[in-house]
């Protein structure tokens, strides 16, 4: 939360200024589009007879009346309490989408008759390769963010090193050379894995500094009371400095995971089935294509946001001793 | 005891039977003899501290210089000196949580060097208070007396439980034993983090300015757990300058300068007839308010 003061300004929304300028805005945007052919044109007929015969007065009665409904809206929303607020303007946003995405005379049915195999299948693999990717990009990145904080000279080239390549290369490259160079090597492993493998390694290198932040963020003083106690190094991570980096360490890890949630989607250049991959072949041959990559931005942001919902729940949990 | 009997004490190293860690905590008769001659001073058992021409460097800035420090056991040591004087480095180097260059510095009979190993084993056995407590905020009270028992010593969890609970009886905070320490005030956290010491039944404790970061009120609750704690025996090495507590509790009061201990008395000649200029100097400044 921002740090609100205790003096009440009048709602921003409220004042004569922002409003005229907001009003002034709007009508500038809608002057430069021609609506009078669309449904707008239709409805505002009684006023200026034949949209399409109705020139310039048409195109400004027509953006008069969307500026004064803007602006209406606006003001009502700002009298509502805050959650009302948040709920009309999500509602409105997504209406717009909706109405946004309806240009597009998208066939349902099409959409419906693919969704369960979009879900079983793609839905599934995306989840799997993204939560085992992010379970062993985890393991790494605690591995380098301790050698980077280390006083090893060893262990800290190696980190640094993993760090700036992985954050170097762009992920494509990571799977292409993982999935065609491992098998120069002579070591041959399948599209699923590599995939897994590639984005561990990329997602660790950048969890790595999450991480070494987080820990770097501990006061010196814990660990002084832990070592004063007898604690051991390894304890002292695990039991004092792990647990409080924690409420540090998940707010931009869970935003990494929701990254790579939609990163995972590289993986289908290997061909593997996951949700990218099976929009794109289902559609491509019955030119529904956007049926299918609407489906699934939709099912990629459904995700996303149970994952904002899974993060807000663990920041909470670890806020607990934070309070007062 | 009262503070005119330690008034006799003088100069006095005391000389008591060595207890185990857990006696020391409960009141014991503090007798003592008269003055030690330098033959007692070689029972090695007796001494839970011993640095001898202890120096010490960060990187090329010298911190500590020949400084020699003997704490026996049930002793109350007083460390006072400007800012800067290297008292939080000699104490810090009792529990290694610094490293000397050169000397020797021999805790509860064991060495303290680069190599050794058994550095738990000497951490075991000194407590520490910090000057901001530092407190393990993401547990509760309780959890921050339980944790040292229970993860190093192999206590059993109900027993670490009992234990925690009697310290925190002890500096008269049990029913905050539930709370987070941030729900604390400072002069509760400071005395939470005595009790987490004590869990550790240590055999010597180290303060570093335990009461500098408190709010005036708070001081004299921190100070009252310090007396009782020495009361009851506890071996104390104390960085303060709270000189009334140290008129009233201490041993010996050592004044450090740059380093050195540039001097070291028993309370009553420290204040009354202190030998060195810096010390007088030092003594005005501070007392005068
Ligand atoms: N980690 C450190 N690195 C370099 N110099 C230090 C460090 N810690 C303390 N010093 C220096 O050592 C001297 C003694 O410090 P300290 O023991 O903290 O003094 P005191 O506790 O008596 O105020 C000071 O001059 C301080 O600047
Ligand atoms: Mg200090």
């Amino acid at each position: 939360m921002l740090y609100q003061d205790t003096v009440e300004s009048e709602v921003l929304v409220h004042k004569p200024w922002f409003v005229a300028s907001i009003f002034a805005l709007v009508l500038a945007l809608f002057l430069t589009i021609n609506l009078t052919g669309t449904v707008m044109g239709e409805v505002m007929r009684p006023v200026i007879g034949d949209p399409l015969e109705s020139g310039f007065y048409g195109r400004f009665a027509i953006a008069f009346v969307i500026a004064v409904m803007f602006c209406l809206n606006l003001v009502l929303i700002g009298f509502g309490p805050l959650i009302v607020q948040i709920v009309v303007v999500w509602l409105e946003l997504l209406v717009l989408f909706i109405g946004f995405f309806n240009l597009f005379n998208l066939s349902l049915p099409f959409i419906w008759d693919n969704l369960p195999l979009l879900i079983s299948q793609g839905v599934f693999t995306t989840l799997y390769v993204s939560a085992i990717s992010l379970l062993f990009a985890s393991m790494i990145a605690i591995v380098a963010a301790i050698a980077k904080l280390s006083t090893n000279g060893f262990a800290y080239g190696i980190a640094s090193f993993y760090t700036s390549f992985f954050r170097g290369l762009p992920l494509l490259m990571q799977i292409y050379l993982v999935y065609l160079g491992l098998p120069q090597l002579g070591i041959v492993i399948d599209a699923v894995p590599s995939g897994i493998l590639a984005l561990s390694l990329c997602i660790g290198a950048y969890m790595t500094e999450i991480f070494r932040s987080g820990i770097a963020s501990i006061d010196r003083g814990q660990w002084e009371a832990s070592r004063s106690m007898g604690f051991g190094f390894g304890l002292t991570m695990r039991r004092i400095v792990l647990p409080q980096a924690l409420p540090v360490i998940i707010p931009p890890t869970g935003n990494m995971f929701i990254g790579m949630l939609k990163d995972s989607s590289l993986v289908s250049v290997l061909g593997v089935w996951e949700l990218t991959f099976l929009a794109r072949t289902i559609g491509q041959p019955t030119f529904h294509h956007m049926e299918m990559l609407i489906a699934a931005a939709i099912i990629y942001w459904i995700l996303s946001v149970c994952l904002e919902m899974i993060q807000g729940r663990i920041e909470r949990h670890y806020a607990r001793s934070k309070v007062r | 005891m009262t503070a005119s009997k330690i008034h006799q004490l003088k100069n006095v190293p005391s000389q008591r039977e060595p207890t185990d860690a857990a006696d020391m905590l409960h009141l014991q008769p503090t007798s003592f003899q008269g003055p030690s001659g330098k033959k007692q001073v070689t029972m090695t058992s007796d001494k839970i501290i011993e640095a001898t021409h202890v120096s010490k460097w960060y990187g090329t800035f010298r911190a500590l210089t020949d400084v020699n420090l003997t704490v026996r056991k049930g002793e109350r040591i007083v460390i006072c000196g400007p800012s800067g004087s290297g008292k939080s480095t000699l104490i810090r180097c009792f529990n290694r949580l610094e490293a000397h260059q050169e000397g020797e510095i021999t805790v509860n009979g064991i060495r303290l060097h680069n190599k050794m190993r058994n550095v738990t084993e000497v951490r075991k056995n000194v407590g520490m208070v910090f000057q901001h407590f530092n407190l393990f905020p993401h547990m509760t009270v309780l959890m921050n007396c339980m944790a040292g028992p229970m993860w190093i010593k192999d206590v059993p969890e109900a027993e670490a439980k009992k234990t925690a609970l009697q310290f925190l009886e002890r500096v008269r905070i049990p029913e905050q034993a539930n709370k987070y320490p941030v729900q604390l005030s400072g002069g509760q956290q400071q005395r939470v983090a005595i009790a987490r010491s004590l869990c550790m039944e240590p055999a010597v404790m180290l303060f570093d300015e335990p009461t500098s970061a408190l709010d005036p009120e708070m001081v004299s609750e921190v100070l009252e757990t310090m007396t009782s704690l020495a009361r009851d025996g506890m071996t104390m090495v104390c960085v303060t300058h709270e000189m009334g507590f140290a008129r009233a509790v201490a041993d010996r009061v050592i004044f450090m300068d740059a380093g050195r201990i540039v001097e070291e008395a028993a309370p009553k000649d420290f204040f009354t007839k202190p030998q060195h200029d810096r010390t007088k100097l030092f003594l005005g400044q501070i007392l005068q308010h």
